[in-house]
């Protein structure tokens, strides 16, 4: 198991840039999740620290080892990927030996045997071991693939997107397996998804990367609750955080342009009267309930069975909120709403950074 | 489910079927003429209309192998008796009676065969794998110039061969490469090489790259993995690369015809120089070419399965 660290990390393919100046720590037996849409650059880091692209600028550590200039076999890390990661003319057992059967890894045939039933007994894949690979479902193969990563004892597993390319059921089933299986192996793992309910339910640590940045790093409660800047708190949350555009008059959230008043209790702290802010709240910290001071039309209701999500319309602005499933309520009646003052986030206008953040 | 035709579908179907065997009559009619010809009696090889039916016979064959020679000394009596079993087809043919003082022996058509199979077999193993290791480079590494490079070894098969068949030749007898085998090998791959580079980088190209990648992490070297994932996976490209190639070195004509006059020649230019004086002996010369159709017709049989199945990447889910 290891502890692996990226300094300074900088990857250009030609004119592009991949990754900017990145620095990321990842702690033994951490299950660290990098989140981006495509195009951020996580593969690109989970390429280099498979060892299978070489950082333009910058250092990539193992265990506090600089392994920069090691090949992909001398790294000792485990790389399952979202789909092509099984060879395909063999059985699932011959899958299973191949990393074993390497021959910089000098393994006993018995000791492959026992590690190849180790791992299918793990993964409930031992009346597979004789298939080819071909006649495997997508559930089964990615069961297979991981099986692949675990037989040796790596000292990270790289996960792409490994469940990216499954039905929802199967997702969320092996979702809870991956995170049993890092718990029992207690074994470090970068896992890279584009999928903030992936991020959000598996990961010990997510870090949340833009156009080659790191953005965020941070537990899920961090990122969840405390975005560092307005994309953070566009990526994470399903709806995602309501994102509004005001000022702060006699500590009050003014909204533009078509203005509606709430409290902040006094949130605002130093910041400057007329500054122009953009005010983040949670779509569950909107309460919506006669009486409240800000009226506003519903536009639409999703009901999600535990919950409804209603869509608001408060002047120009559109809002998610949050409420119980019993609550009776029709588009485009009018409803009263307020916020959780303690909840709000500042952003400045022009940066997108959080106030509490330093910005 | 078995889908059920309608009346108009199943004349389409017929016309169609009838229109392949129609098209396979024309391709095949010149191998059948090949084919019977060379076991043909050499009375009936040029009727017209051309002789169906017939009593077939060894003897085209026997000619084929054999040859005439003068000799210094009257031949013995009871030569005849003897005579090896296919010495005796040229007495009783009736056409090669032998007189006094000429004997039997082997022909240059056995030599000329090993010499076609030995250098288009080594010439076709060369081109397939150079071909496919430079094609894997320019696949799977970023190489300066690519498209150039590319460009470049397609130009090679721009002008036609024989335009430079005298510069060619006038090379060849400076560095004394006339007439071996090597030379013919060497020119034969060289001309090979560039459709096998391009052909191979397209099957290459196919393969997922993750696979590789996949073996690399495993604790795989850059060749293990080309040898244990890519290979494998190649093989139909590479069937069908060396098919090709094989053909082309096989079939040259007007460069072995040129480079080679004895020790080196192969079988095509061989074949028509047994024309020869007087007569034509048709039968003769079919039995040498219908001999010579058949390694390709063999060749191709075997790796017909690989030709077939196309690609299969099994564990691929596009």
């Amino acid at each position: 198991m290891a502890h692996i660290e990226l300094k300074n990390t900088t990857k250009k393919f030609g004119a592009t840039t991949a990754l900017r100046n990145l620095d990321l720590e990842i702690a033994d037996g951490e299950f660290f999740v990098l989140l981006g849409e495509t195009g951020a650059g996580k593969t690109t880091t989970l390429r280099l620290i498979a060892g299978l692209e070489r950082p333009t600028e910058g250092q990539i550590l193992i265990d506090g080892a600089d392994v920069s200039n090691w090949g992909p076999a001398e790294r000792d890390v485990a790389l399952v990927l979202q789909q092509y990661s099984l060879y395909p003319r063999y059985t699932v057992r011959e899958n299973l030996e191949f990393p074993l059967k390497a021959k910089i890894r000098h393994v006993e045939p018995e000791e492959i045997r026992n590690q190849v039933a180790r791992a299918a007994k793990i993964l409930r894949i031992e009346h597979l071991l004789d298939r080819k690979t071909d006649r495997l479902s997508g559930g089964e193969m990615q069961r297979v693939s991981i099986g692949r990563a675990i037989v040796r004892r790596p000292r990270v597993f790289l996960m792409d997107e490994p469940l990216s390319a499954l039905d929802a059921k199967l997702r969320e089933a092996l979702r809870t397996e991956l995170k049993n299986l890092q718990m029992t192996l207690g074994a470090t793992f970068l896992f890279v998804t584009h999928d903030q309910i992936e991020a959000m339910s598996m990961g010990d640590k997510i870090g949340v990367l833009d156009r080659g940045r790191l953005v965020q790093t941070g537990t899920p409660y961090e990122i969840y609750n405390n975005p560092r800047s307005t994309f953070v708190a566009r990526s994470v949350g399903s709806p995602p955080m309501n994102l509004l555009d005001g000022r702060l008059v006699e500590g009050r959230a003014v909204v533009a342009p078509k203005r509606f008043e709430l409290p902040l209790n006094g949130q605002a702290g130093a910041v400057s009267e007329g500054r122009p802010l953009v005010f983040g709240i949670r779509p569950e910290d909107l309460t919506v309930e006669p009486g409240a001071p800000v009226e506003a039309t519903v536009h639409d209701v999703e009901n999600h069975g535990v919950e409804k999500i209603l869509t608001l319309r408060a002047g120009d602005a559109m809002l998610h909120a949050t409420v119980s499933a019993r609550m009776n309520v029709a588009v485009d009646e009018t409803v009263q709403f307020a916020w959780n003052p303690e909840k709000v986030v500042l952003f400045d206008d022009a940066s997108g950074l959080s106030l509490r953040h330093g910005g | 489910m078995a889908a059920v035709k309608t009346p108009r579908q199943k004349v389409a179907n017929q016309l169609a079927i009838a229109a392949v065997i129609v098209i396979a009559i024309i391709f095949l009619a010149p191998i059948y003429w090949i084919g019977s010809t060379a076991f043909k009696p050499r009375a009936l090889a040029t009727t017209v209309p051309p002789t169906v039916l017939f009593q077939p016979e060894v003897t085209p064959f026997v000619k084929l192998f054999t040859r005439r020679v003068q000799l210094n000394r009257p031949v013995e009596p009871g030569a005849y008796e003897a005579a090896p079993w296919w010495e005796k087809r040229i007495y009783d043919g009736g056409e090669r009676v032998l007189r006094v003082g000429e004997d039997v022996q082997l022909s240059g058509y056995p030599d000329r065969f090993l010499n076609s199979l030995i250098i288009a077999v080594t010439s076709t193993l060369l081109a397939v794998s150079m071909g496919t290791l430079t094609a894997y480079g320019f696949s799977r590494f970023r190489v300066a110039g690519e498209q150039d490079w590319l460009f470049f070894i397609l130009s090679t098969r721009m002008l036609p061969p024989v335009v430079v068949a005298i510069p060619m030749f006038l090379m060849y007898r400076v560095v004394g490469m006339t007439d071996t085998h090597i030379g013919l090998i060497i020119l034969y791959t060289a001309f090979n090489l560039s459709f096998s580079v391009w052909l191979m980088k397209g099957f290459i190209d196919e393969i997922p790259k993750e696979y590789e990648e996949a073996a690399l992490v495993d604790g795989y070297t850059r060749m293990q993995a080309f040898f244990k994932i890519v290979l494998p996976e190649a093989a139909t490209g590479i069937a069908a690369t060396a098919v090709f190639c094989f053909i082309t070195a096989w079939n040259e004509y007007a460069f072995a015809l040129m480079m080679t006059n004895r020790r080196a020649q192969t079988a095509p230019p061989f074949i028509p120089a047994q024309v020869g004086s007087g007569l034509t002996d048709w039968t003769t010369i079919a039995a040498g070419t219908f001999l010579f159709l058949l390694p390709v017709a063999i060749f191709t049989f075997l790796l017909r399965n690989h030709l077939l199945r196309g690609m299969s990447f099994g564990a691929i889910r596009k």
